[in-house]
C-alpha cells in the first residue's frame, strides 16, 4: 500500500488554535469513513476483476440516467399513443395517433382559434414570438455589452460583475423583482406620472405584458451571452488589431472586417443556445404573467405543465403529446448546435 | 480609482474617441439598469405596509415620527402644521374629526390646536423596518421553505459531485468496451431537459412512493451531463503517470480514484459544486409540478405561492425574497471568477 497524500488534510498540523483541532478531529472522522469505503470496493475488485471495476464507476450515474431520462423518454412516448386519465400506462388504453390528431386539428395553423385545441397553439404563437424578439434583442444587448467591455475600460471587472451578476438569480426572484417594479403603483408608474405621462397597467395589456416578458428575460439572461462572447473577443489574437493600427484603419472597419468574422462560432453558439432556451421559456413569465392577460403569454411549456398537472381532469396524454412535438423542435434545433460547433472547432 | 482620475485618463494619443464616451455612458446605463432593481427591492423590503402602499413611492424606508406626550398613554404621530397665522410648528395629533384635527404641542402639553387636515404634513425619518423579516419567521412556514431549500441544495449537489465524479473518472481514465455507447449516453441526457419528460418523470416518482417528498426534487436532476463533462474535461488533463504509479504499487481503483484523481480534480469539483448550488437553489418547474403540500415547499416553491394570493402582503414578500437572495449574493461577490470562467469554458450553466 503506497502512501499517498490525500488532499483532505490527514496530517496532524501543531497549532494550538481550536478551529485547527476541530478540522482534524473532522478529518479523523472523514477519513475513517472513507476507509469504510474503502475495504468493500477492495473487497467488489478482487471479486469481478480490475477491468471490470470502470462498470462500477459508471452504474451510479449511468443508472440515475435511465430511470429518470430514457425510460420517461420511452413512457412520453407510451403516453402520447394513449387515452384515459389514469397516470398508470397498464390501465391507459391503448389509442393510436388520436392524442396528435386532436393537437393538430387545426383549420388553419395560422389562426390559433381555429384549433380544437386552441391554448397550445396559442401557446406555440406566442412562443415563437417571443422566441424571435428574444433573441434579437438577446444577441444585439449581449454583443454591444461585450464589445464595450473588450475595450480598454477602467473598472472592466466591475462592469463584467455588474451584467452578469442577474444570471444567478433564480427566476422566482428576477420576476418579483421587476413585478414589483412593474405594479400600478410601483416605480415605473411613479416615474411616468412624473414627468406628467398617465399609469399604464403592464399586466392588463397583451402588448406590454409581452413586451416585459421579452425584457425580463434579456436581462435575467444576458450576462450569460455576454461571457460567451466575451471570451471568443479575447482569443482574437492581439497582432491583428496592432496591425489595423499601425494602418489607421477605422474603428468600424476593424469592427467589420476582424472582429465579427472571428467572432462568428460564438456568435452562432449564442444565437443557438438563445433560441433553444426561448423555446422552453416558462419560469420568470409565469410568475410575471401569469401566462396572462389571458393567454397572451402563455407559453408551450406552461401549457405542459398545467395540462398535466394544473388542471382540473390532468390530461396526461395530450401533455406528452405536446412534449413530444417540442421534444422534437428541441431536437432539431440542438442538432444544428452540434453541426455548428463540431465544424467550427 | 476616484472620478477625477477617470476624467484625466487619456487614449495613448491623448484623445478621446466618441465610441469612448459612448461605451462609459452605456455602462453608466448599465449600472443603474441593472442593480438599480435589485437594490429598489432591498429598499423596499425595509418599509412598512403602509410607505409600500403609498403613490408616488419614496425612495428610501421612511416612516412618521412618533412622540410620547404626558397625558396620552399611546404615542402620538408628528405633523409639520401651518397654524392659522402662517407659523409652521411640529405638533402631534389626538385625534381627527372630519377634515380638522386635534393637535398638541409635545412640548408644551397644555396648549391645544384644531388645524385642518390639509394644512399637516407628516413628520418622517429614515427608518429600516425589520419586522418584515423577523415576523414571517414566526407567522409563516418560511423557515420550513428555508430549510427544505438547504436541504434539497446540499443533498443533490453531494450526490451529483459523487456520482458524476466517478462516471466522469470512467470516461477519462480507462478504455473498455462500450465507452461510446456511454459518452453517447451523457450527450443524450442533454438534449432531453426536464419540460419535455416532466409527465413520465413524475410517474417514476410516483412509482417510487416519493411524491411529495424532498427526495422528488434531489434524484431526478442529481445525474447532470454537464457535470460529467467539465470533470471529465479536467481529468483528461491529469498526469496519467501518477495513476499507473499508484497501481503498480497496488492501490485499487477506488483508492486511486477516491485518493488521487478526486484530490487533484478539486478545482473541476469546485466549478460543478457552485453550478450545482446554483441549480438547485433556483430550480422552479419541477419542484413546482411534483411538491403540492406546503410542508414540502422549497423557498422558490413558496415565494411563488405566496406572490399568487389574492391580497399580497408585499411588505413579507419582498423579505422573503431578498432573504432568499443572500446565499447567491454571497456565492456571487465570493466566486464569480470561478462561475466565469466555468461558463467560459464550458458554455453552459
Amino acid at each position: 500500500m503506497i502512501d499517498l497524500p490525500d488532499g483532505i488534510g490527514l496530517q496532524a498540523v501543531p497549532t494550538a488554535s481550536r478551529l485547527a483541532r476541530l478540522r482534524r478531529s473532522g478529518a479523523t472522522i472523514l477519513g475513517a469513513v472513507l476507509r469504510l469505503i474503502d475495504r468493500p470496493m477492495g473487497l467488489l475488485q478482487r471479486l469481478i476483476g480490475e477491468r471490470r471495476m470502470v462498470y462500477v464507476f459508471l452504474l451510479p450515474n449511468l443508472a440515475f440516467f435511465s430511470l429518470f431520462v430514457f425510460v420517461p423518454l420511452a413512457i412520453d412516448l407510451a403516453y402520447s399513443l394513449t387515452g384515459g386519465e389514469s397516470l398508470f400506462p397498464s390501465q391507459r388504453p391503448y389509442v393510436g395517433t388520436e392524442q396528435y390528431a386532436y393537437l393538430f386539428d387545426c383549420g388553419s395553423f395560422f389562426d390559433p382559434a381555429s384549433c380544437r385545441v386552441d391554448h397550445f397553439w396559442r401557446g406555440v404563437a406566442n412562443t415563437m414570438r417571443f422566441t424571435v424578439f428574444q433573441l434579437v434583442s438577446m444577441v444585439t444587448f449581449s454583443l454591444v455589452t461585450a464589445l464595450v467591455l473588450n475595450m480598454r475600460i477602467r473598472g472592466r471587472g466591475f462592469f463584467r460583475a455588474v451584467y452578469f451578476f442577474p444570471v444567478l438569480l433564480s427566476p422566482v426572484v428576477v420576476a418579483l423583482v421587476w413585478k414589483w417594479i412593474l405594479q400600478r403603483d410601483g416605480l415605473l408608474n411613479a416615474g411616468l406620472t412624473m414627468i406628467g405621462g398617465q399609469k399604464i397597467l403592464f399586466f392588463v395589456d397583451p402588448g406590454w405584458a409581452m413586451f416585459w416578458s421579452v425584457f425580463v428575460s434579456v436581462w435575467a439572461h444576458m450576462g450569460f451571452y455576454t461571457l460567451i462572447l466575451l471570451a471568443g473577443l479575447q482569443a482574437i489574437p492581439a497582432d491583428l488589431y496592432e496591425a489595423a493600427q499601425m494602418d489607421a484603419t477605422p474603428r468600424w472597419r476593424v469592427l467589420v472586417r476582424i472582429t465579427l468574422p472571428l467572432l462568428w462560432p460564438n456568435l452562432i453558439v449564442v444565437i443557438v443556445l438563445a433560441m433553444i432556451r426561448g423555446v422552453q421559456t416558462f419560469d420568470e413569465v409565469f410568475v410575471l404573467t401569469g401566462g396572462g392577460p389571458g393567454t397572451a403569454t402563455l407559453m408551450i411549456v406552461q401549457y405542459i405543465y398545467e395540462t398535466a398537472f394544473a388542471s382540473q381532469v390532468q390530461n396526461f396524454g395530450l401533455a406528452a403529446a405536446a412534449s413530444i412535438v417540442l421534444g422534437v423542435v428541441l431536437f432539431l434545433l440542438t442538432l444544428a448546435q452540434l453541426s455548428r460547433t463540431r465544424s467550427a472547432s | 480609482m476616484k472620478p477625477i482620475q477617470l476624467l484625466r485618463a487619456r487614449r495613448r494619443n491623448g484623445h478621446w474617441h466618441w465610441t469612448d464616451i459612448a461605451a462609459y455612458a452605456y455602462l453608466g446605463l448599465g449600472v443603474v439598469l441593472m442593480f438599480g432593481p435589485v437594490m429598489w427591492l432591498v429598499l423596499s423590503s425595509f418599509k412598512t405596509q403602509a410607505s409600500l402602499l403609498e403613490f408616488p413611492p419614496s425612495l428610501l424606508p421612511l416612516s412618521q415620527q412618533e412622540v410620547r406626550v404626558e397625558g396620552f398613554p399611546q404615542p402620538l404621530p408628528l405633523f409639520a402644521a401651518t397654524l392659522d397665522n402662517g407659523e409652521r410648528r411640529e405638533l402631534a395629533q389626538i385625534r381627527r374629526i372630519g377634515l380638522i384635527a386635534q393637535m398638541v404641542d409635545p412640548a408644551d402639553p397644555k396648549r391645544q390646536y384644531r388645524v385642518p387636515t390639509a394644512r399637516l404634513a407628516p413628520v418622517r425619518h429614515l427608518s429600516f423596518v425589520t419586522s418584515n423579516y423577523t415576523e414571517p419567521l414566526q407567522k409563516f412556514a418560511f423557515t420550513r421553505y428555508l430549510w427544505n431549500s438547504v436541504f434539497v441544495t446540499t443533498i443533490a449537489t453531494l450526490i451529483t459531485l459523487l456520482i458524476n465524479s466517478m462516471a466522469a473518472y470512467a470516461l477519462s481514465i480507462y478504455e473498455f468496451r462500450g465507452k461510446t455507447i456511454a459518452m453517447l449516453m451523457v450527450i443524450g441526457t442533454l438534449m432531453i431537459p426536464i419540460t419535455i419528460i416532466l409527465v413520465p418523470v413524475y410517474l417514476v416518482i410516483t412509482k417510487l412512493g416519493l411524491v411529495n417528498s424532498l427526495w422528488a426534487v434531489i434524484l431526478p436532476g442529481a445525474a447532470t451531463p454537464t457535470g460529467v463533462f467539465l470533470l471529465r474535461q479536467y481529468m483528461l488533463t491529469l498526469p496519467r503517470d501518477l495513476i499507473e504509479a499508484a497501481r503498480m504499487d497496488k492501490a485499487s481503483e477506488w483508492q486511486i480514484y477516491w485518493r488521487i484523481v478526486m484530490p487533484l480534480a478539486a478545482p473541476a469539483l469546485a466549478v460543478l459544486a457552485i453550478f450545482s448550488i446554483m441549480w438547485r437553489w433556483n430550480e422552479f418547474l419541477w419542484p413546482l409540478a411534483v411538491l403540492t403540500r406546503s410542508e414540502s415547499f422549497t423557498l422558490q416553491i413558496g415565494l411563488n405561492a405566496f406572490q399568487g394570493e389574492l391580497q399580497t402582503q408585499w411588505n413579507y414578500l419582498l423579505a422573503m425574497t431578498v432573504v432568499s437572495l443572500v446565499p447567491v449574493a454571497l456565492v456571487f461577490v465570493f466566486l464569480q471568477r470561478f462561475i466565469a470562467t466555468g461558463i467560459a469554458n464550458t458554455g453552459m450553466k
